[in-house]
């Protein structure tokens, strides 16, 4: 099984160890990892501000990429729902495109999605000594179907116990570009989520997006809160963090 | 109404300010959310109703021209005269026609959005006649100086029970009152009054029903009752994209609607008005009008996003919607908040003055996953982004960006060595804190945040540096 490794454009730059650790555990699945070295930009960025030529440019890039892989694997939800679930729409009005698409589409996975679903992953290396609280970033949730995924993977990690926030399901105030052109709301809106972080007295907040991890990472700090960890769900599994052994 | 989507940023910076609406707001957020997740539950299978109303709605869309001539014939041959107003000038035309008509000097009218679009209670008071909004949200409002509403179903929800007494014992002369209870009969005593003396009675219509010509209401109140049976002319007025086939089909529409809006089965009231007061019958107007506005409609049916028309205007999307939940409706600048309001008004008032509302979101898909009539809100407002591209109504500095980010992204090996860069230097701004306080290009995210710094080498860099290793051992 060839599994093609979508790092993302934010990992690659902000965050490589989630990167790695998506590698680590596609390789403890036993999968033949191929991480294409041209890859950069799903197109997310254009595509939600409305330039749909720029997307097309570089959606079309990476399905050239990826196509010959089995699968596509990306540790994030909003990479992997671009994929799924917003190329076909992209390349709506051009067939011998939207074959490709669809194909590369139908085998698109978020990580955690792809670890219980098709991998059947059954034990993890990572360790965790502490609570941990979820949040369910947008795009995992509602393009991807990812809620039971990251919970049951975090179950089997020794050590862990797992505290359910407050509307873990109300968006963090990402949104990409919005989290800069509308800084205020945003900001607010990643505070209410701190807050109900907080309140559920966890040691780290997971998740499964870069993105929302610098919004609440950065909200959190800023907040005065030096002691609530924010983890990439991939990282904590693998056991690519502080106290996690591997 | 007035428009002012021009000023969002600021005036929703007001709002994140005002505790006081932020307290108010949260607690009609729990209310909302909670009760219709309760709601949905009693529906054996909820989300095959929704499928069910989505096509009962699209399938009118879909032939509207003959489903309101269908309409059209059954509502006059129930004695029901029926109007057309391209605009909202031409819907204050007919109302104040109809009233100079027969002689009517005092409006009483039930909660219309509609209405709202043509500022139609200030024509009315223009033309020399009263007019009271009997809706209890809107008649807050209106004794308010006239102060817009913040929520389609419930137009005063910004407000706070202290506020609305307040309110009360200044307009009314009345000593304040506490108890919601208490505040609710004294406006009850007040508009008894205007009921009885009212000749025009004015409301919106929930749906049109075709097969039998009947406009079909919803209220908790019992308002819209009184406006329609009381006053000798009854006015309805609404968007040409209300009508529904059927009874059968409204009802489906009904379950869902009082669900998805206040989490209730069904109403207080359910009114449908087919036709005029005929010979021997007690209740009902000796006139009836219906106005069918376009005001943009026709040009929603024919745009990307015309699948809004599906709307039902249940609130739901609004309830759901993290951003309008922090920065109220008055944020938003015109008659429709939320995701909804973000979708429509650009159609209705102008891309161009609306600009900010199809980007105020961060497409959390919230709203779209609860949307009774399953509109695909977050796409709809991603097409009218691309549409202000295509306008070039987007910021220089943006449309740079993105080109420039594309036209990087295109070319791997620059990328690499710009990202490459480009961390080293953030991660130097990060200083041995790791994170970066403020960037001036980017000082709307460092405002209120910090920005965790990189790790100073790219996945990419260190991915290629581990295989070399890997190959040399
Ligand atoms: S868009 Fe959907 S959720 Fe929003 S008001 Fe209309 S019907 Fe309700």
């Amino acid at each position: 099984m060839k599994v093609g490794l979508l790092v993302t454009c934010l990992v690659d730059m902000m965050r490589p160890s989630i990167g790695f650790a998506a590698l680590k555990l596609l390789e403890t699945a036993g999968c033949g990892v191929l991480v294409p070295a041209s890859q950069t930009c799903c197109g997310q960025p254009g595509y939600n501000s409305g330039d749909r030529e720029g997307a097309r440019r570089l959606a079309a890039k990476l399905v050239e990429e990826f196509e010959a892989c089995d699968y596509l694997v990306a540790p994030s939800g909003s990479c992997s729902g671009m994929v799924k679930t917003h190329y076909p729409e992209l390349f709506a009005d051009d067939p011998s495109m939207l074959a490709r698409v669809a194909a590369l589409a139908a085998k698109t996975y978020e990580l955690t999605d792809f670890l219980v679903k098709v991998v059947k992953l059954e034990a993890v290396p990572g360790r965790f000594a502490g609570t941990v609280t979820y949040h369910d970033s947008c795009s995992g949730l509602r393009e991807m179907g990812v809620k039971a995924q990251p919970r049951a993977l975090l179950a089997k990690v020794p050590g862990i116990k797992l505290s359910e926030m407050n509307e873990a399901e109300t968006c963090c105030g990402f949104g990409g570009t919005f989290s800069i052109k509308f800084g205020d709301i945003s900001s607010r809106m990643a505070d209410k989520k701190c807050q109900n972080i907080e309140d559920s007295q966890a040691d780290a907040v997971v998740l499964g997006d870069l993105g929302c991890m610098l919004n609440i990472e950065g909200r959190l700090r800023r907040r005065g809160n030096e002691r609530t960890k924010v983890l990439h769900v991939a990282e904590l599994l693998a056991g690519e963090t502080d106290e996690g052994a591997s | 109404m007035q428009i002012a989507t021009m000023y969002f940023k600021d005036r929703a910076q007001l709002k994140l300010q005002d505790e006081l609406l932020q307290y108010n707001l949260n607690k009609s957020k729990g209310k909302f959310v909670g009760k219709r997740a309760e709601a949905i539950r009693e529906l054996d299978d909820f989300e095959a109703t929704r499928d069910a109303a989505k096509s009962i709605r699209q399938r009118v869309l879909d032939n509207l021209d003959t489903w309101l001539e269908i309409f059209e014939e059954n509502a006059r041959a129930r004695g029901t005269t029926v109007l057309w107003a391209e605009t909202p000038d031409e819907v204050n035309r007919h109302v104040l026609d109809i009233a100079a008509r027969h002689g009517l000097k005092k409006a009483i009218k039930s909660k219309s959005m509609v209405s709202e679009e043509s500022a139609l209670d200030h024509a009315i008071e223009a033309a020399g006649m009263k007019v009271v909004e009997t809706d209890l949200g809107e008649y807050i409002l209106q004794i308010n100086d006239y102060e817009p509403p913040s929520h389609i179903i419930a137009p005063a929800l910004h407000k706070s029970k202290e506020e609305v007494s307040a309110l009360f014992a200044k307009v009314h002369g009345t000593a304040p009152k506490t108890g919601i209870q208490e505040l609710c009969a004294e406006a009850r005593a007040v508009l008894r009054e205007h009921y009885l003396t009212g000749d025009l009675g004015i409301t919106g219509a929930n749906f049109l029903i075709a097969e039998t010509g009947s406009v079909f209401l919803v209220t908790n109140e019992g308002n819209a009752t009184l406006c329609t049976t009381l006053p000798k002319v009854h006015v309805a007025i609404t968007g040409i994209e209300k009508v529904v086939p059927t009874l059968e089909e409204a009802s489906t529409l009904l379950r869902l609607l009082t669900r998805s809006a206040t989490g209730q089965s069904i109403t207080n009231y359910v009114d449908i008005l087919t036709g005029i007061k005929g010979a021997g019958e007690f209740h009902g107007a000796e006139h009836m009008y219906v106005i069918l506005v376009d005001s943009g409609r026709s040009k929603v049916l024919a745009s990307e996003v015309k699948e809004a028309l599906r709307c039902i205007r249940c609130g739901a999307c609004m309830n759901h919607c993290p951003v309008y939940q922090n920065i109220g409706g008055h944020s938003y600048g015109w008659v429709y908040p939320g995701p909804i309001g973000s979708v429509i008004t650009p159609m209705f008032i102008g891309q161009e003055v609306a600009a900010d509302l199809p980007n105020a979101s961060t497409l959390c898909g919230s709203c779209a996953s609860v949307c009774p009539v399953r509109i695909p809100l977050p796409e709809l407002l991603r097409k009218h982004r691309e549409t202000q591209v295509r306008l070039d109504l987007r910021p220089v500095g943006e449309r740079l960006g993105l080109r420039l980010w594309t036209w990087l992204a295109s070319r791997p090996a620059l990328y690499a060595w710009a990202t490459r860069l480009g961390v080293r230097v953030m991660k130097w701004l990060g200083g041995y804190e790791g994170r970066i306080h403020s960037l001036p290009l980017a000082s709307g995210w460092t405002n209120g945040r910090d920005l965790p710094a990189p790790a100073g080498k790219t996945f990419r860099e260190l991915y290629a540096a581990r295989r070399r290793a890997g190959r040399q051992t």
